[in-house]
């Protein structure tokens, strides 16, 4: 457990502005202990949510090679299971992007990796349309299908072909969604007699094992040590830590999933235009975000809860507080009254007016709204944050 | 030491008359946003109605996530290549920043440098540079599955040294470029090529809105005014228009309208068809990429088009920083004494645009939008349009502090050759010489507080 000595000069500023400021809070602004202490809650509660992640994606690596090693319908059930069940855990921790951490730093965050999107799906095995393409499919040019080969068609730095992480693992599971109403409809057999069968058993079982290691990397860096960026992280100034932590909410709450996930799938009027597309599973995608923001607030993840980034907002303006958190609230309850799957909204043809669409576009408004005293709250703890 | 007496006497002069003036720290007018961050280049204007930031999100997506090989699940987005430089905008303009070229230590990978071609010769039309019959515009060095990608671009790297008039030492490192792994046949004997990087993209909206009087005015041609620098407007072909406009963006103004830069990126650089560019960039000696299934016709619909240029000419300028530093000031004062300004035209207006937050805005660029002889170290000998071989437009400097935070490295200059902004002052030849003597002239902490200045943008 860190701990902050309060020297008594910043004190003295703080409480001289205070007195300067109408808007400040009076004396009753958290004192630099709070901060510091809701920044160590954060910090212990993204170490948790990725533990959480890795625990699930576990649970699903090990179906996965079960269904490699004994293919059949029941068993290719039980590891896309595994895959739903996982993703649950890692839609919360998309909250800890945008701010150039582990997850996503320029040079070394594995974010694309674990989930770009859209996948370029014929790169990888054959598609409605060219039933040869990918490198399932491709022995001449590509012999081996191995961590190294996937490794090195994903280098970082100079951006090549991402074709791995969940939705490569989707893909591999479900197949392309060629049916109006259900999910893609992969055959087991693809894995038993289909053509090149066991080189893409190969590219599945590389795959998820690389998101494995992947996320044990996210683990490692927010895990308690004197050498990470948790230890970075907890040795910033405050207000630093706090920019990183409310402009991560704040750009996911509007510019990522308002915005990128749920405007432009709802403006574009194209079915697949959708996270995951493979497997229909993007309403609870939008959910799993949503419920990110909501743990940042609250200070409350798995297994762990402590003094959320609102619990501090609340001792330098309570109203706003309680606004904030009646809207996380009120936009987690529309996006999951959002009907499944998310795709049906999406098509040419269905009115403005279905509840389908309606039920998106209230929740893409209340997102939006809920982003704006995000920023407030911000404010109220004398960060400035920008968001998309 | 002439020039140190001439410049401290041009500073007290200033000193004297323009003291008051604060360098105003909001470079976009009210477009710009307060933001250091390494998302300062990827921030929506303020002011944007809702509706128009629900346009800035769907341009956002087109241009931030990849395109992928046709035919694909997401029909939206396929269509990649068959030949292509990257997968999306922002495969070289990360966070809607600057790319890097690649470095023979394979530390830096190439993000970002292109390789524009041509033969001698105009089109009789439009005035562009003829293709090359085998490999088009464009050097495409990567490519879809199954597909061979053309060519290779290698650098050799040469050091140039020198001194300051103070004694202390610089070096510059010279590219030497060449096309290897040319798989569609060799290159024809006249080929001319072009290295350009991905430059930030921000600000594009308000560099259309300033006026074509404006720039006329600014041009001199002829350098009727003796002062050695004859800023030139290139007249390049607005399809949409079909006639010859001024030339805007792009390293030598060769390109109309941020519509027509983000139309013509698309194609060359990701191989994405759209209304303006409905072929694909193969040309009638490359079977295997016409005949390669595309994603729809065009691929980029115009509704799409229309929001990705909406994001780029929106996109907001981040605002100057340390505006009351005395160095930074000292800084800003040599800039305008060593002739810097002459070209980097510190402030501009805009005038009407279709995007009301972009009109009549009191901007600080710090570019003239014309072309310059930039002398032989930096010459390409291509021409384009009407700029030549020696010329290079002026590069808005706006931002250019920010480049390390956003993207974590900076290379600068049309190729990316420099390594530092003081390399980047050293390049300057022709018209710029005389700037560039004059900083080399400088002290160490003359020289500092340029840089401190420019750090500042």
């Amino acid at each position: 457990m860190q701990t902050y000595k309060q020297p008594i000069t910043a004190l003295f500023t703080l409480a001289l502005l205070c007195s300067l400021l109408a808007n400040c809070g009076g004396d009753n602004g958290p004192s630099e202990d709070q901060l510091a202490e809701a920044v160590q809650t954060y910090t212990t509660g993204v170490h948790a949510s990725y533990e959480a992640s890795l625990t699930s994606a576990t649970t699903m690596d090990a179906a996965v090679d079960a269904f490699i090693g004994a293919p059949s319908e029941t068993t290719l059930q039980a590891a896309k299971d595994g895959w739903l069940e996982a993703r649950n855990d890692y839609g919360p921790t998309e909250a800890f992007r945008f701010y150039g951490g582990p997850i996503d730093n320029e040079a070394t965050g594995p974010e694309g990796l674990i989930n770009a999107w859209p996948l370029d799906e014929a790169y990888i095995d054959y598609v409605e349309g060219n039933g040869s393409s990918g490198i399932v499919n491709n022995p001449e040019t590509y012999p081996t299908i191995d961590a190294s080969l996937l490794t090195a068609l994903n280098e970082q730095g100079g951006e090549t072909n991402i074709s791995t992480g969940w939705h490569a693992i989707e893909f591999l599971l479900w197949g392309q969604d060629l049916s109006v109403e259900g999910p893609g409809a992969r055959p087991a057999a693809d894995y038993v007699d289909a053509p090149n069968a066991d080189r893409r058993a190969a590219y599945l079982a590389e795959t998820s094992d690389l998101l494995l290691v992947h996320l044990e990397e996210l683990v490692d860096a927010w895990a308690p040590s004197s050498d990470n960026y948790r230890a970075e992280f907890e040795a910033l100034e405050t207000t630093e830590a706090l920019r990183r932590i409310i402009t991560g909410i704040g750009e996911l709450s509007r510019g990522e999933l308002a915005g990128e996930r749920m405007n432009v799938a709802y403006a574009e009027r194209s079915q697949e235009d959708e996270h995951s597309c493979f497997s229909d599973n993007t309403h609870n995608d939008i959910v799993n975000n949503a419920v990110g923001i909501e743990r940042v607030l609250k200070g409350q993840y798995p297994g762990f809860s402590g003094t959320g980034i609102a619990d501090v907002v609340a001792i330098a303006d309570a109203d706003l507080a309680v606004r904030l958190i009646t809207e996380v609230e009120a936009s987690i309850d529309a996006v999951e009254a959002i009907p499944a799957p998310f795709d049906q909204h999406l098509m040419d043809g269905v009115s403005d007016d279905s509840p389908g669409r309606m039920a998106i576009l209230a929740g893409i408004e209340l997102l939006e709204g809920q982003t704006d005293t995000i920023v407030a709250a911000a404010t109220a703890l004398g960060v400035t944050i920008n968001v998309t | 030491m002439r020039s140190f007496l001439a410049v401290a006497l041009f500073s007290a002069l200033l000193l004297s008359c323009s003291d008051p003036q604060r360098l105003d720290p909001n470079s976009g007018g009210e477009t710009t946003r307060e933001d250091a961050s390494l998302n300062s280049f990827g921030l929506p204007a303020p002011g944007l109605t809702n509706e128009q930031r629900r346009f800035f999100e769907r341009g956002d997506s087109f241009f931030t996530q990849n395109w992928v090989t046709a035919p694909a699940s997401t029909d939206a987005r396929d269509g990649l290549g068959p030949l292509l430089n990257g997968a999306s905008c922002s495969s070289c303009h990360v966070l809607d920043g600057r790319g890097a070229p690649p470095d023979p230590t394979g530390e830096q990978a190439n993000l970002g440098l292109l390789m524009r071609v041509s033969l001698p010769g105009e089109d009789p039309v439009t005035g562009a540079p003829l293709p090359d019959l085998v490999y088009g515009g464009q050097i495409q060095d990567r490519s879809i599955q199954g597909i061979a990608a053309e060519a290779q671009i290698d650098i050799e790297w040469s050091p140039i040294e020198g001194t300051y008039a103070d004694g202390a030492p610089w070096e510059l490192r010279s590219p030497t470029y060449a096309l290897s792994d040319l798989v569609y046949g060799p290159a024809d004997p006249d080929l001319m090529i072009s290295p350009r990087l991905a430059p930030q993209v921000f600000g594009m909206g308000l560099l259309q809105a300033i006026p074509d009087e404006a720039l006329l005015e600014l041009a001199d041609p002829s350098d009727g005014d003796g002062d050695g620098i004859s800023g030139r407007v290139n007249m390049v072909w607005d399809a949409r228009l079909g006639q010859h406009v001024i030339g805007r963006f792009g390293w030598k103004a060769n390109v109309a309208t941020v519509e027509q830069q983000v139309a013509g990126a698309f194609l060359g650089d990701i191989g994405i068809t759209s209304s303006l560019h409905p072929a694909e960039s193969c040309t009638a000696l490359q079977n295997e990429c016409t005949e390669a299934p595309n994603g729809g016709s065009p691929e980029l619909t115009d509704e799409r088009l229309a929001t990705v240029t909406f994001y780029n000419s929106t996109l907001a300028v981040p605002a100057m920083r340390d505006v009351d530093d005395d160095q930074v000031n000292q800084g800003a004062r040599l800039f305008a004494e060593m002739g810097c300004a002459s070209c980097h035209t510190q402030t501009m207006q805009t005038g009407v645009s279709d995007i009301d937050v972009l009109a009549n805005q009191t901007i600080h660029a710090y570019t003239d939008l014309l072309l310059h002889d930039m002398g032989p170290g930096l010459a390409d000998g291509r021409p384009d349009f009407n700029a030549t071989g020696d010329e290079w437009r002026t590069p808005p400097l706006w931002g250019l502090g920010l480049i390390d935070e956003v993207n974590g490295q900076r290379f600068l200059l049309h190729d990316g050759r420099a390594r530092t902004i003081d390399e980047a002052i050293l390049w300057h030849g022709g018209e710029g010489q005389a700037a560039n003597d004059m900083f080399q002239g400088l002290s160490a902490d003359e020289r500092a507080a340029v840089l401190a200045f420019l750090e500042a943008l």
